[in-house]
C-alpha cells in the first residue's frame, strides 16, 4: 500500500503559536498559578531595580574633588573618581604612570588580538606574549634598567597587582596542571605518587593558608642571605595552588577521551607524547574549557586574598581608601565599584570561553 | 643482545612476518591466551574467528603490544617484541591496525587523521604525506571527503578512512580488528571490497572477523579459536566442509545455520 504519492508541501504553523505573545502565554501566563507568580516575580524586580538605578545613576553625584561635593541622596562616585588612579596602580609613583599604562595597553592589545580571530599571526603572539611581554612588562614596571627608577614590588597594587598574579597564575597554573594530570594517570609508580601527593596536598590546604606560610614560614627556612620577594612568593604560591585544581579539571577530562583514540595513535607508532600532544590532549582541552574557564574565575578572585599577607590588589587598595578620615562612609561606593570590575573580568571570560566552546564544536561533533 | 637477537631470526625466519610461540596473557587471574603457537608468512592472510571472548582481539592486540604477554615469544618482521619503549614504537611504525570501532581521530579532517602519521613518526614533509595519503584515499575510494571531518561520514566511509590511515605508514602487516561488526548491514560490502583489493594485492593480513564469505574468498588459512586456545587450523576449503573439531563445528552451525 502506498500512503503518499506525492510530497506533502510546506504548510505555515498554526497560528498563535509564533510569536511574541505565543511566547508570554507558553511562558510566562500558562494558567493562573503561573500567572501569579510571573506578576510577582515582576513586583519583586519593580521594588528591586527601581531604588537601584535611582541610587546608582539618578541621584548619584559625578563630579567633584571631596565628600562636600557630595550633596545628593544618590551614590558618591566622587570618591571613586578621586581615588581612581589608586584604584588602577596601587602606590605606584603618579610620575611613572605612565610605565604601567603602557603594559596594561600592550596587554590589551595582546588580548585582544588573540581574540579577535581574523587577526593573522596568533602563534607568533602568543609566544611574544609568553616570551617577550613577561620581559618588557617587568623591566617597565620594576625599572632598574634604561635610567628608569625603580619601583619596589610592594608599591605595586591596585588593579594592576590583580591582573599581574591573574595571569600570572593562569598562564603558570594550565601547563604544570597539564603535567600533574598526566602524571596521575601514569604506569609510572614514583611519577604517579608524586603526583598524588602534590595534588592533594595543595588542595587540602586553604589558599590563606599557604599565602601565609608563603610570607611568613618560607624566610625562616630559607638561609638569611636569600631574600624572596613577597610578590613572588604570592606569585609562586597561588599558582602552585591553582595548577592542583586545573591538574583535577584536566585529569576529568582526559578520562572522557576513549582509550581507542590512544590504541589508534599508538598502533600508528606514535610516541607517548606524540600522542598526548596530537590527539588527547587536543580532543580534552577542547571538552575542557568550561572547567578551565571556571578554575580561571576562581582563580581571578582568589587573588583578593594576597591582601593578608600586605599585597594591596584591587580590592586592598579599595579597602585601604575606605580608612582614608576624609572619605569615611563611602564603603558601599567602593565595594560596588571593585565588584564591578572583577565582574567585568570574570564575565568577559565566561563569555570567550562560551564562544570558543560553539567556534570548536562546530563540525567535530557526531 | 638485541644484535644477536636480531640476528638469529633474521637468518632462520626471513620470510615469517609474525611469529608467536607459547604465547600466553593472563587479566589478573583469568587466562585468555593459552599456549598460542602462531606463523604468518609474508604475504600470507590469515582469518581469525571464534565465539566472543575466546582471545582472538586479544591475541592480535598483542603483536602490536596494545596488550602485554606475560609468558613466550612474540617476533614481529624479525624483531622481537620486549619491553623496550623504542623496540615496540619500531614494531608499531610495521604493523597497521584497523579497529572495530574505527577510532579516527574526531578533532582532524579525513587528510590530516591520514598525515598524521607519516608527519609525526616518519617525519615526512607536510606536502609529501598529503600526497601519499590522496593516494590511498584514492583507493579506498573517499578522496572526496578528504576535507571532512570523521563525526561528518558514515561508518562504512569510517572504516575505509581507518584503512587509508593504516596503509600511510606503509606496513608490512595488517592487523583487522572485527573491522565490519560495528557497520550497518549495508556499509559492510564496500569494507569488505577494500580489504580484499588490499589481500589481491598481497598485503600480510591477519583479520579477526565473522565474515565467512571472506574467509572463504581471501583466507589462506583460518583460524579458529575458543577459551583463549586455538582449537584448529586449516585452509577455508576443508575448514568449512570438513571441520575436525566438535567445538568449531557448534560454531560453525550457529553461525552459518540461519
Amino acid at each position: 500500500m502506498i500512503h503518499n504519492k506525492e510530497t506533502i508541501p510546506q504548510r505555515p504553523a498554526p497560528k498563535g503559536t509564533i510569536g511574541p505573545v505565543a511566547w508570554l502565554r507558553g511562558n510566562l501566563f500558562n494558567g493562573p498559578i503561573n500567572s501569579v507568580f510571573t506578576l510577582l516575580g515582576l513586583y519583586v524586580l519593580y521594588l528591586l531595580v527601581v531604588p537601584t538605578v535611582q541610587w546608582a545613576f539618578i541621584d548619584a553625584n559625578w563630579v567633584g574633588d571631596s565628600r562636600e561635593d557630595c550633596t545628593r541622596a544618590g551614590a558618591c562616585w566622587v570618591f571613586v573618581n578621586a581615588r581612581f588612579s589608586q584604584f588602577m596602580y596601587g602606590l605606584y609613583p603618579s610620575e611613572e604612570y605612565w610605565r604601567a599604562n603602557i603594559v596594561f595597553a600592550m596587554f590589551a592589545a595582546i588580548i585582544a588580538w588573540m581574540v579577535i580571530p581574523r587577526l593573522p599571526f596568533k602563534r607568533w603572539m602568543a609566544l611574544f606574549a609568553l616570551l617577550i611581554f613577561p620581559v618588557i612588562a617587568y623591566v617597565l614596571l620594576h625599572g632598574g634598567y634604561f635610567d628608569l627608577p625603580r619601583v619596589s614590588t610592594h608599591r605595586w597594587g591596585g588593579l594592576m597587582l590583580t591582573l599581574l598574579l591573574a595571569s600570572v597564575g593562569m598562564i603558570g597554573a594550565l601547563p604544570i596542571g597539564i603535567v600533574l594530570a598526566l602524571g596521575r594517570r601514569s604506569n609510572m609508580p614514583i611519577v604517579k605518587t608524586f603526583c598524588v601527593i602534590f595534588i592533594e596536598f595543595w588542595r587540602g590546604v586553604p589558599l590563606i593558608t599557604i599565602l601565609f606560610m608563603a610570607s611568613v614560614m618560607l624566610p625562616l627556612f630559607l638561609p638569611s642571605e636569600i631574600s624572596v620577594d613577597r610578590l613572588v612568593r604570592a606569585l609562586i604560591g597561588l599558582t602552585l595552588f591553582q595548577s592542583a585544581y586545573m591538574a583535577e579539571v584536566i585529569r576529568g577530562g582526559l578520562q572522557a577521551i576513549p582509550k581507542g583514540q590512544d590504541e589508534a595513535a599508538a598502533a600508528l607508532g606514535m610516541t607517548y607524547w606524540k600522542r598526548m600532544g596530537l590527539i588527547v590532549m587536543p580532543q580534552a582541552l577542547k571538552m575542557m574549557i568550561p572547567g578551565i574557564v571556571n578554575t580561571f574565575i576562581s582563580l581571578f578572585k582568589d587573588t583578593t586574598l594576597v591582601m593578608i599577607i600586605g599585597l594591596f590588589d584591587l580590592l586592598g587598595i579599595v579597602q585601604a581608601a575606605l580608612s582614608d578620615s576624609r572619605w569615611l562612609g563611602f564603603s558601599i561606593e567602593g565595594y560596588v565599584f571593585a565588584a564591578f570590575v572583577f565582574w567585568i573580568f570574570c564575565f568577559s571570560m565566561s563569555r570567550y570561553s562560551q564562544y570558543l566552546e560553539r567556534k570548536l564544536n562546530t563540525g567535530h561533533k557526531h | 643482545m638485541t644484535q644477536a637477537a636480531t640476528n638469529t631470526s633474521d637468518t632462520s625466519t626471513s620470510d615469517l612476518m609474525v611469529e608467536m610461540r607459547n604465547v600466553n596473557k593472563w587479566y589478573g587471574d583469568f587466562h585468555v591466551l593459552r599456549d598460542i603457537y602462531l606463523e604468518v608468512k609474508r604475504g600470507e592472510r590469515i582469518v581469525v574467528c571464534g565465539p566472543s571472548g575466546s582471545g582472538k582481539s586479544t591475541l592480535i592486540r598483542c603483536i602490536n603490544h596494545l596488550e602485554e604477554h606475560q609468558k613466550g615469544e612474540i617476533v614481529v618482521g624479525g624483531v622481537p617484541l620486549t619491553q623496550d619503549v623504542k623496540r615496540i614504537e619500531q614494531i608499531r611504525r610495521s604493523v597497521g591496525m584497523v579497529f572495530q570501532h574505527f577510532n579516527l581521530f574526531p578533532h582532524l579532517t579525513v587528510l590530516e587523521n591520514c598525515c598524521i602519521a607519516p608527519m609525526w613518526v616518519q617525519k615526512k614533509p607536510r606536502k609529501e604525506a598529503e600526497a601519499l595519503a590522496m593516494e590511498y584515499l584514492e583507493r579506498v575510494r573517499i578522496a572526496e571527503q578528504a576535507t571532512k571531518y570523521p563525526g561528518q561520514l558514515s561508518g562504512g566511509q569510517q572504516q575505509r578512512v581507518a584503512i587509508a590511515r593504516s596503509l600511510c605508514m606503509h606496513p608490512d602487516v595488517m592487523l583487522f580488528d572485527e573491522p565490519t561488526s560495528a557497520l550497518d548491514p549495508e556499509m559492510i560490502k564496500e569494507v569488505l571490497d577494500v580489504m580484499v583489493e588490499l589481500a589481491e594485492e598481497g598485503m600480510t593480513m591477519i583479520c579477526v572477523t565473522h565474515e565467512m564469505g571472506f574467509a572463504k574468498k581471501v583466507a589462506d588459512r583460518v583460524i579458529f579459536m575458543d577459551q583463549g586456545q586455538i582449537i584448529e587450523e586449516n585452509a577455508p576449503e576443508p575448514f568449512f566442509n570438513n571441520p575436525q573439531s566438535e567445538r568449531t563445528q557448534l560454531f560453525l552451525s550457529q553461525i552459518l545455520g540461519h
